[in-house]
């Protein structure tokens, strides 16, 4: 399982500039990043290099800032990969809260869960065989 | 700590006994030194010999800050400016200022009445005292400095503003007790972190003495949970001579000191006294003030009478935590709302931070809307959108409970909404009514 980080902002012109500021002081990577909007506000979701230091910094700097465990997997980037995982979740009856992807140099595509069931998600992803193990980097 | 026992520990008999000499020295005086006062008992039909007791005190008019304002500058005084040693002019929070006057012994009355007070929170010449209440027309700044002086603390007369500096000389210097605004001291304890100083651990801070503008219990359990600090409530309005008392070390509602001052609770509405220990407005006559006496002063502010002897041992009648203004009430689709109650419910929320604002704007549809901007606080954890539409409708939920209206809730950022160096100015009433 891996570390996201969730910081919560207004929508307003500055705010994430405000977040990537702090980011950029401490020299922190993004690996993984999306924003979910609702109106007056977002939630900035991102997977870092450095996620604790990244979690430091940017309370310090004042931000509401919350650490969640999500689950990566790692597929091949080709069409029906993301559907067999979908899949597998909805048959086991885990409930997906969000979900986002990227795709890097070092990895095949990842794709970032939050689901209502941890365990259970675990187990139908590591019997499909595509659970994420390592480090973020 | 007494500062006067033997005046703070009179029977209430006793007290009672000087409450009606002076009451009716007070009236024959004011009758026959300023017209303003002869012409106002004359249209009440009253004369100085109708009070012979305290049970007559309701016969004679109210006098209000709009009497000040009709008569500025001077036309409420009661003695010739050759007596008067000093002006102070209150800040016009709601309206045009006025101006107060005092002769030799109004000051010395209201040093005398702060001492008592600032004795009883365990103030003494071991403190010192920064004071960070505005110095000038404001008579937070010079009140409480005469009085800390008097008492032989060292005074540090810092003034209102300049936070790092505050800071700063709170740790270099050593103050233990600081006196300011709520507001005031929530920010100073903000800003106190972000320069990496932990007021409870880097500095002497035991006490503070906080007022000049509603605050609550719950405000309270915030300043002393962030600073380690004990925090006594102060009353006194410019009116009445500035800062007058303070909570004792009981912390159970404020001494009025009954030889110089006489209370009254009465409805707002009708003018009626209340019956004892119901809430209502705070009516004050002063007993020993020469330059500017008033008699039954509406102070706009609401609160309680508590009568009982108090676990300090003092026997003078304590008014309990001010709930708001008469004044201050908002009328939101017809229902009163005070302010106050806002700041309750908020501060009960642990992911709800210190700062907020209430802004009262009219829809096009001619029904009033109420909105509250509420920070986050450390503690709120927020992951989904959902969170915080969860957090927003439990908050919403809470002020329904207490109000009896639906509030629009919108939380923000953590230092985003505006602080204050004086007086807070959380409401804004955007109606154009």
């Amino acid at each position: 399982m891996i570390k996201q980080i969730s910081v919560f902002v207004e929508n307003k012109p500055g705010r994430l500039a405000a977040v990537t500021e702090v980011l950029t002081k401490h020299d922190i990577n993004i690996r993984a990043f999306t924003i979910a909007d609702a109106g007056d506000f977002g939630i900035i979701r991102m997977v870092v290099d450095k996620t604790d230091e990244a979690y430091k910094a940017l309370k310090e700097a004042g931000f509401t800032v919350r650490l969640t465990d999500v689950l990566a997997v790692e597929v091949e980037d080709k069409p029906g990969a993301l559907h067999r995982i979908a899949k597998a979740l909805g048959d086991a009856g885990v409930n997906i809260d969000y979900v986002y992807a990227f795709t890097s140099e070092k990895h095949k595509a990842l794709i970032i869960f939050r689901v209502n069931n941890k365990e259970k998600a675990k187990e139908v992803l590591e019997n499909l065989g595509v659970l994420f193990k390592g480090e973020i980097s | 700590m007494y500062w006067n026992p033997a005046i703070e520990r009179l029977s209430a008999k006793e007290l009672e006994e000087i409450q009606e000499r002076r009451l009716r020295a007070l009236v024959n005086t004011v009758y026959n030194y300023s017209p303003f006062y002869r012409k106002r008992f004359k249209e009440a039909g009253i004369h100085p010999s109708d009070i012979k007791s305290l049970s007559d005190l309701p016969k004679l008019p109210f006098t209000k800050k709009q009497d000040l304002r009709d008569t500025y500058p001077f036309g409420m005084f009661c003695v010739p400016l050759s007596q008067v040693v000093r002006f102070h002019a209150s800040s016009g929070t709601t309206g045009k200022p006025t101006v107060v006057g005092y002769t030799a012994n109004d000051i010395r009355n209201w040093v005398e009445s702060l001492c008592r007070a600032l004795a009883s929170c365990g103030v003494s010449n071991d403190d010192i005292m920064q004071i960070a209440y505005g110095y000038g027309l404001f008579t937070g700044g010079l009140g409480f400095h005469y009085a800390a002086e008097r008492l032989g603390a060292t005074v540090l007369p810092i003034s209102a503003g300049n936070t790092a500096r505050q800071i700063e000389l709170m740790k270099d210097l050593g103050s233990t007790v600081i006196a300011c605004t709520p507001s005031y001291m929530i920010y100073l304890a903000e800003y106190a972190s972000q320069m990496g100083v932990d007021i409870a651990e880097d500095t002497n801070l035991r006490a503070g003495i906080f007022g000049a503008e509603p605050w609550s219990e719950e405000t309270r359990k915030r300043i002393e949970e962030k600073t380690g600090i004990t925090a006594y409530d102060v009353y006194g309005t410019s009116e009445l001579s500035g800062p007058l008392f303070t909570e004792c070390t009981e912390r159970s509602g404020i001494h009025v000191w009954a030889d110089m001052f006489l209370v009254e609770i009465i409805d707002p509405k009708t003018g009626e006294q209340v019956g004892e220990g119901e809430k209502g407005e705070l009516v004050v006559t002063t007993l020993t003030k020469e330059a500017l006496p008033l008699i039954r002063w509406r102070t706009g502010d609401i609160t309680y009478i508590e009568n009982d002897k108090c676990g300090c041992g003092r026997t003078h009648p304590r008014i309990m935590r001010i709930l708001g203004r008469a004044d201050d009430m908002l009328i939101i689709r017809g229902v009163n709302v005070f302010p106050s109650q806002i700041e309750h419910v908020l501060m009960q929320i642990p992911e709800v931070g210190e700062h907020y604002m209430i802004i009262v704007d009219r829809r096009e549809d001619g029904l009033d809307e109420l909105t509250v901007q509420v920070e986050l606080s450390e503690k709120a954890e927020i992951d989904t959108t959902g969170d915080i539409l969860r957090l927003e409708k439990k908050i919403a939920e809470k002020l329904k409970s207490v109000l009896n209206v639906w509030a629009k809730v919108e939380v923000v950022n953590p230092g985003t909404l505006q602080r204050f160096e004086g007086k807070a100015k959380r409401v804004i009433d955007k109606r154009k009514i």
